[in-house]
């Protein structure tokens, strides 16, 4: 009897429905516009509504990133590692929300989609440890033909504006957002147009772990919308354009030609397969320096 | 241009005769509805200025700065700099306006002047012992006569908010007239009240028709170098005194907030909020300006983006 009662309390309950929101500057604003857009599972069922980003949070967002570039890329690359390993930490904890998530968007079971998470939070641990180590790879010392040290070092690009792939909602933006960051650069996340939740998800892990506001930024909406205003932006440096099709890959790369931003073109990519480092490097610049050895080189004995 | 002094035969002439009579007329004018005016100044800044309008507002604004530089490591090359800017803001875009002034201490004037020479900025100096003011009325008036013989066209003084709050109207009024007269004709004079250290609306608009009756040609909110400075509501009291003194006496005051305001969107803030309330006639960089630094980088900015459509970054706008 008493069974009885509490199944039907329980069934009175009214649903608490999530507001998804955009993420600008460790905030979580909504759009600028006040507009929203459904979002539907694989097999058109409504989840959610989303914010629909307009081109004045795509420039909120550039500013946000530009502000956490400094103190971002000024962190030692060690700490960035501590800072990624924490966001795979909570990832963890929400195991369950991006399983269920991912399922819905990307219409697979349970248990694939638990394989797709697994592997998101195996990313993000993989790409913690390269940030001290990226360096030793692509940078070192150069030996070259007179008395000098010549030192070589990677740089963060700046400001790195990021499509995200339109079908892996959740790896796949993983997989191209956490080199951006590892490396020291600051983002600006496009979500997959037609599944942006695990996306506007993660935003809400990236706060509550240690990453400083700012540093990746999550916008929801029309890709074409959103990526054209950040393509021809002056004071955006790099833009990955993974989630672009052909038509707009290329009205993208003509605006961003304009200050010569860097252009990751789209190229077909299995985000299940371990990724190497050209993401990783894609995004950076190599500083060299060239230091006299003073009286050692005057005495012909440099080095 | 109206005359800048009151008649003999008007009777605004006789409120300044003793302390007790400045008093009188300072505390008998009507207190600020301080909830009124805060919610008067928050309508106005949501006006939505777009396309021609933005424009023209952003030029307006551009004109209207006193672009400023009043620290302690300025050397003569970084006021060389700011002069070169202030003629010229943007290179790369011919038609932009120059700003109003350069604003530096006495000692930079002579550098200052040398700098914008022959192109129509003027030259604005703080004096009188700024920021705070607390020095010998001599040693105020030797630091004005400095800056106008180097050649400042204008003089930005602050009152002595020590005697201001103490309640010593006259004591602040006759040095007031003090700089005024250490200007002489040359230079116009701006009154800095230091709004944040007044503590009431009240006091503001008390200070603001003390000023004017001074002799003040501007008045101006702030030094920038207090906690709060310019703020919406703040600079609209002041406007509202600016209008009712010219409604009384036929005589036209400008004003200057400075301080804090950061971004084009708060500067065609400011413009809405005079335009609304003092009117068309204060539209001018003659009787209106912004003392402010980093605004004009902003300003130059959103005109970039409206020229070419496409949003400008600090890259291309001077690092000061």
């Amino acid at each position: 009897m008493s069974e009885k009662n509490d199944k039907t309390e329980r069934a009175e309950r009214l649903s608490v429905f999530k507001t998804y929101k955009l993420y600008v500057g460790g905030k979580f604003p909504r759009s600028e516009s006040g507009r929203v857009y459904e979002v539907t599972d694989s097999k058109g069922k409504w989840l959610a509504n989303a914010p629909l980003s307009s081109r004045k949070d795509a420039r909120d967002a550039v500013v946000a990133a530009r502000k956490a570039f400094g103190g971002w890329s000024g962190a030692t690359a060690y700490n960035r590692g501590q800072v990624l390993y924490r966001v795979a930490e909570m990832l963890e904890g929400r195991r369950d929300q991006f399983t269920r998530e991912v399922a819905d968007a990307e219409g697979l079971s349970k248990s694939k989609a638990a394989a797709v998470v697994d592997a998101t939070i195996d990313r993000w641990v993989w790409y913690a440890g390269w940030t001290d180590k990226i360096a030793q790879v692509v940078g070192g010392g150069n030996p070259v033909a007179g008395p000098f040290f010549n030192l070589s070092s990677p740089e963060p690009t700046g400001v790195v504006a990021v499509l995200a792939p339109q079908e892996s909602s959740f790896l796949g933006l993983v997989s191209v957002l956490a080199p951006v960051i590892a490396t020291g650069n600051t983002a600006i996340v496009v979500a997959s147009e037609n599944s942006p939740l695990p996306a506007l998800s993660l935003a809400e892990v990236l706060a509550t772990s240690d990453v400083p506001g700012g540093v990746v930024n999550v916008l929801s909406g029309r890709t074409a919308e959103i990526a054209t205003p950040l393509a021809s932006h002056q004071d955006v440096n790099a833009i990955d354009l993974a989630g672009a099709d052909e038509v707009l890959a290329k009205e993208l790369e003509i605006a961003a030609a304009d200050n010569l931003k860097r252009v990751l073109r789209p190229q077909p990519v299995d985000y299940a397969e371990t990724p190497g480092i050209d993401r990783l490097t894609a995004f950076l610049e190599t500083k060299t320096v060239w230091h006299p050895t003073g009286s050692l080189g005057a005495s012909g004995s440099a080095y | 241009m109206p005359s800048s002094a009151l008649t003999a035969a008007h009777p605004l002439k006789d409120v300044a005769a003793s302390d007790s009579s400045l008093r009188r007329f300072l505390h008998g004018l009507p207190g600020v509805d301080a909830v009124g005016l805060e919610a008067r100044a928050a309508s106005l800044g949501t006006r939505s200025i777009k396309t021609t309008a933005k424009a023209y507002a952003i030029d307006l604004a551009i004109s209207m700065v006193d672009l400023t530089t009043l620290e302690g490591a300025d050397t003569p090359g970084k006021v060389r700099a700011l002069g070169a800017k202030a003629v010229k803001p943007d290179p790369t875009d011919r038609t932009t306006p120059a700003t109003a002034a350069v604003c530096v201490y006495p000692d930079m004037v002579a550098v200052a002047k040398e700098a914008v020479a022959g192109s129509g900025v003027k030259v604005a100096s703080v004096a009188t012992a700024f920021p705070a003011g607390r020095a010998a009325l001599d040693v105020k008036l030797a630091d004005v006569r400095d800056a106008v013989a180097a050649g400042a066209d204008e003089i930005d003084m602050v009152i002595d908010r020590g005697a201001f709050l103490a309640g010593r109207y006259l004591k602040v009024y006759d040095e007031i007239t003090a700089v005024k007269e250490a200007c002489g004709t040359s230079a116009r004079l701006k009154v800095i009240f230091e709004t944040g250290e007044l503590s009431t609306y009240d006091n503001i608009r008390r200070a603001s028709w003390l000023g004017m009756l001074a002799g003040a040609d501007f008045i101006k909110t702030s030094t920038g170098k207090v906690a709060v400075n310019a703020t919406p509501a703040n600079t609209l009291l002041m406007l509202e005194a600016v209008r009712d003194f010219r409604a009384q006496t036929g005589i036209q005051i400008g004003v200057k907030p400075a301080g804090g305001i950061r971004t084009s969107k708060d500067a065609v803030k400011f413009l809405v909020l005079v335009n609304e309330t003092a009117g068309e006639d204060w539209l001018d960089n003659h009787w209106f300006r912004f003392g402010a630094s980093s605004l004009l980088n902003d300003l130059l900015m959103q005109r970039q983006k409206l020229a070419t459509g496409r949003y400008s970054g600090p890259d291309y706008v001077t690092v000061d």
